[in-house]
């Protein structure tokens, strides 16, 4: 058994900086290159783009990002774990393929994990037993079915330690949580079981602090952000992990950032709910268990933490379309900014009220003001404000409506009040309202699946 | 004797559906007990009145001194359903940094 292996996270989200996982492989050691591509949104977006090209649904980045990390990746021995395979993970693996053939690499295991996509096996589903119902409104999925765009299983991390178990080089899955990424390659590496709680709750503690990338190393750091060094050159973390669960987090030496107790720590608080019931499909973390021990020079050791069993539920993510909606904006100079911005939206509404129009919402923020805070943004005397960008948004079932009104903003320029600008762009393009539907599905109704493609 | 959330403490919002979630860490033990003793779930609906429109939860994290809420119905639908600039909830956490605390002396 290895002593320790260092995991690298390489994106936190589709769109995350291009050249960081590069960089994780480059400017020092790693055993595992670990990315997040998929967000809530990002399955419909996928599974429309395989609809119309049965070769597409996956995250699209991925071929050109291994055509430049793979030959390092197979001289260092790092492996690539990755949940951009989408909807189409076998699509992705052999982009992969193609990829290393173009780079003459005479062997390369690809693992696939599928059977996360269940949108075509719903009414099976249903059939057997599967009691789906909305987690948060208890409404029953009978109404909703037939218009899902998507339909996906959180898997956790044992689907891939199966894959690396089978010698896979590199991993691709479809809809896995961020945490399983960084988790599974402890299971395999300290052979962890899976009844060992607290050490599948410490690797799922880890997989939350490298899955939204730099956010644990000084991005987006709400305390003194202005100590955190070369922000250009930011490095994402990386967790070394040891056999008896502990984790340090650091960072390339090389590479900007930061990783001390306030930058782990806001990581550690974000997008959690209880935090004695982390839920995932491996393990319920306890996050009150955690002990953060700064080391110096950018090293963070996380260690103590306790967990219980996981549940007997995978979480479904469900997705359909539920209208239109559209956003634009206008911007005022001094003097009277906000007064004449106020004024616009005003026109604007009395326009699109004369018109008959039929909309769910209309939303007026002024940017500059209180587009943020809204009510608890401090009033400033209108001599001060320099200027406002005034964004209305609407959103509708009908899309004639929200066409109407792209169309009804850039005559304000002309037949509204003055020194107005910053109408770029064009019209504002009614733009699919996706909205989720999450529910719970028992595990022994879905059984991951792993296959290896290789050279 | 009136306290600067801001100077005491620091943290990070998310999203979560339509609730937000806004983590708020103290820089000391001093300030975890300031925000343990003052940061009620009263007084931070109050703080978002006209923001979060639904119940709070609170919960305390002493291991990291924290405390986190999550704000019920505060992000007009959530995800790609709101039309709010922030619809994740992004600004949140600076939101309740604003908040000034009675703190006795």
């Amino acid at each position: 058994m290895k002593e320790k292996i260092r995991i690298a996270s390489g994106q936190g989200f589709w769109g995350d900086l291009i050249d960081a996982p590069y960089y994780q492989v480059t400017e020092g050691d790693v055993d595992y290159l670990v990315m997040d591509y998929l967000a809530e949104v990002t399955m419909s977006i996928l599974q429309k783009q395989k609809n119309k090209n049965p070769e597409l649904g996956y995250a699209k980045d991925i071929p050109g990002l291994m055509e430049r990390i793979l030959p390092v990746c197979k001289e260092k021995n790092v492996k690539v774990i990755t949940n951009g395979g989408g909807v189409n993970p076998e699509a992705c693996a052999n982009a992969i393929l193609k990829v290393a053939e173009k780079l003459n690499i005479k062997k390369l295991k690809v693992a696939v994990v599928l059977g996360d996509n269940i949108k075509d096996r719903l009414d099976d589903l249903i059939e057997t037993g599967a009691e789906l119902k909305n987690m948060e409104s208890g409404e029953a999925i009978e109404q909703f079915k037939d218009k899902f765009l998507s339909a996906n299983v959180y898997f956790g991390a044992f689907p891939i330690v199966e894959a690396l178990q089978k010698g896979a080089d590199i991993v691709i899955t479809g809809r896995t949580t961020d945490t399983g990424l960084t988790l599974a390659p402890m299971i395999y590496e300290f052979g962890w079981e899976k009844d060992d709680y607290n050490l599948l709750s410490a690797g799922t503690i880890a997989g939350h602090i490298l899955e939204c990338g730099a956010q644990s190393t000084g991005g987006n750091f709400l305390g003194d952000w202005q100590s955190v060094e070369d922000m250009a050159n930011i490095g994402f973390p990386i967790a070394e992990a040891f056999p008896n669960g502990d984790v340090i987090i650091t960072k390339h030496e090389s590479l900007g950032g930061k990783v001390d107790l306030a930058t782990v720590s806001e990581q550690l608080v974000y997008e959690i709910g209880d935090p004695k019931e982390y839920i995932t499909p491996d393990c319920v973390a306890d996050f009150t268990s955690i002990h953060l021990e700064d080391l110096g020079n950018n090293r963070v050791k996380v260690y103590g933490i306790t967990g219980n069993k996981e549940t007997e539920f995978y979480k479904v993510s469900c997705s359909y379309a539920d209208g239109y909606s559209a956003s634009g904006s206008l911007t005022y100079s001094w003097p009277q900014a906000l007064t004449k911005a106020k004024a616009a939206d005003k026109i604007l509404r009395k326009r699109l009220e004369k018109l008959n129009l039929s909309f769910d919402e209309i939303r007026t923020e002024f940017v500059g003001y209180n587009a943020c805070h809204g009510p608890l943004a401090v009033s400033i005397p209108e001599d001060e404000i320099n200027e406002i960008m005034l964004r209305i948004s609407v959103r509708s079932s009908d899309y004639q409506s929200v066409e109407r009104f792209g169309k009804e903003l850039a005559p304000l320029i002309l037949t509204g009040p003055p020194s107005v600008t910053g109408f770029a762009g064009g019209r504002p393009k009614p733009r699919e309202v996706v909205a989720y539907w999450p529910a719970l599905i028992r595990k022994t109704l879905v059984e991951p699946k792993v296959e290896i493609m290789e050279l | 004797m009136k306290i600067k959330l801001l100077d005491i403490a620091h943290g990070r919002s998310g999203d979560k559906g339509d609730a937000a979630n806004v983590g708020i860490i103290a820089y000391d033990d001093k300030g975890y007990e300031i925000i343990k003793n003052h940061l009620s779930k009263e007084v931070v609906k109050k703080h978002f009145e006209g923001i979060c429109l639904g119940n709070i939860d609170r919960y305390e994290l002493p291991n990291i001194r924290a405390l986190n809420f999550v704000l019920h119905n505060t992000l007009g639908g959530g995800g790609t359903v709101s039309l709010k600039l922030d619809a994740q909830g992004k600004t949140l956490a600076a939101a309740l940094l604003r908040l000034e605390l009675d703190v006795e002396n």
